[in-house]
């Protein structure tokens, strides 16, 4: 992973304010092509606010976040215009985006759900976005539940249906929001089997995470934040290693050890 | 007591009361198609407008709301035409006031409606790449379609008994054709409660036939 290549997910200096509450206080960050980064930190310290203005859920002013070199929000040139609607929706099909509750279309099926994208989007024939819809839900394993609205499934195979929706679209960089946290505990494995095989596959993911042990096994870096800012970050082993020195960390972690080690 | 009953003479009008019934419920068809379409287009605008054109959209949902129905028939029927030199008929005139009398409501309807889409399925419909205009029609409006439909019955019921009002400018509906019974046979006992059963009969009808529907699309959830 050469650090002088061009990232595929760049972030430089983002700002973020709600009002006058700064959310997000200068926060630098870059994801490479296969690589799989998890955030970690406090409830309140950002980590949902980067997610979401990376595929400008948020609007972000200060600072820029680069997609293979393309700013997300604004169009090139020095004036930073706002891109309009068409070429912002352009942009956020590179990426993919699953959410903590899910979010599917209730009056839709499973498949359709997948297909939306596609068919609109992608502009995909039915046929065809079909046949790539029912391939991503047999890869989440609901191959038999295809046809199910989202009221008829659990709450982890609606949230696999949510991935597959994602994936379907072949996006560069997938983001996941907190995607255990709405569901019941034995539906927890399910879903993160799902992200692991995904993961060995070589997409590319940012996810925000609760899940300490699986944040450790399935990504190649972890990132701690804490109060806006980037507190620590490095592989795994390293991060956990930095603990010692950096007591925001230990604090934070301290309160998964007894949980999960 | 020494009237006594007889149904007669209603039955030899009937045909009166039934061509009537029939109209009405065409009168509310037409009105509620018409005013549903006013109700969808003027709260779409509305929620995606700026402060001018919401303040008209008001302007004009309040001042339906606080003038009595049959005060905007009056209006629209004697008071227009006198105005501006135009004509049409009673039913006409009718059909057009009753619709933005329901597109009034239905704007409301429609609104709470839009507005009660989730945010996080429109973030859904942003995050795989929908532009507005696809968002709206693929994940804000089935939405607010399942939302709104107990309330587009009620609407419906509430247009239909409200097209007895069109007997005061002369369309044959159901109310007038009971009046012009009363007035040529004098049996004004027999003629409204035949003509009440005939409202209480179509309207619950058509209340189970809509509720099903509802059913029907909330199994489908």
């Amino acid at each position: 992973m050469g650090e002088n290549r061009r990232p595929l997910l760049g972030i430089e200096s983002l700002r973020k304010s709600f009002g006058k509450v700064e959310v997000l206080k200068g926060i630098d960050m870059a994801v490479h092509k296969g690589e799989v980064v998890s955030v970690i930190g406090p409830s309140g310290s950002g980590k949902t606010t980067l997610l979401r203005c990376v595929n400008f859920l948020e609007i972000y002013e200060r600072g820029s976040i680069r997609i293979d070199g393309q700013e997300v929000g604004y169009r090139d040139g020095d004036n930073r215009q706002r891109r309009g609607e068409t070429d912002l929706a352009r942009m956020r099909a590179e990426t993919g985006m699953v959410f903590q509750s899910f979010n599917l279309f209730p009056h839709l099926t499973a498949v359709q759900n997948v297909m939306l994208g596609l068919v609109k989007v992608r502009r995909k024939p039915k046929q065809e976005a079909r046949e790539i819809a029912e391939h991503w839900l047999k890869r989440v394993g609901l191959g038999h539940r295809i046809d199910s609205l989202p009221a008829e499934l659990s709450g982890g195979q609606q949230q696999r249906v949510g991935i597959a929706r994602a994936v379907a679209m072949e996006p560069k960089i997938l983001l996941l929001d907190e995607i255990t946290s709405a569901l019941d505990p034995e539906l927890v494995t399910e879903v993160l089997d799902v992200v692991r095989q995904l993961a060995e596959d070589g997409m590319t993911m940012l996810m925000v995470t609760h899940e300490i042990a699986f944040a450790r096994d399935a990504s190649d870096r972890i990132v701690f934040m804490d109060d806006g800012r980037v507190s620590a970050e490095g592989p795994p082993g390293e991060l956990m290693a930095q603990a010692g020195s950096n007591e925001r960390l230990d604090a934070f972690l301290s309160r998964f050890r007894t949980s999960h080690l | 007591m020494n009237y006594h009953l007889n149904f007669n003479l209603i039955w030899r009008h009937f045909d009166k009361l039934w061509q009537g019934l029939v109209l009405s419920l065409e009168l509310a068809v037409l009105s509620i198609l018409i005013g549903a379409i006013i109700g969808l287009v003027l709260a779409i605008w509305y929620v995606s407008a700026g402060k001018l054109v919401r303040a008209i959209i008001s302007a004009y949902v309040e001042f339906i709301r606080n003038v009595p129905l049959i005060l905007l028939v009056y209006i629209v029927f004697y008071g227009i035409p006198t105005v501006v030199d135009f004509a049409y008929s009673a039913t006409v005139s009718f059909v057009g006031t009753l619709s933005l009398y329901a597109g009034a409501y239905l704007v409301e309807v429609f609104r709470s409606g839009l507005e009660a889409v989730p945010r996080g399925q429109i973030d859904a419909g942003k995050a795989i790449g929908l532009t507005p205009l696809q968002r709206l029609l693929h994940v804000r409006l089935p939405t607010m379609a399942r939302i709104t439909l107990p309330a587009l019955s009620n609407t419906f019921i509430s247009l239909f008994k409200d097209t007895s009002v069109a007997s005061v400018i002369s369309v044959p509906e159901l109310t007038y054709g009971a009046q012009w019974i009363n007035f040529n046979t004098f049996r004004i006992v027999e003629v409204y409660i035949v003509t009440t059963i005939m409202y209480l009969i179509t309207g619950y009808s058509i209340l189970f036939g809509l509720r099903g529907l509802e059913r029907r699309f909330r199994a489908e959830r």
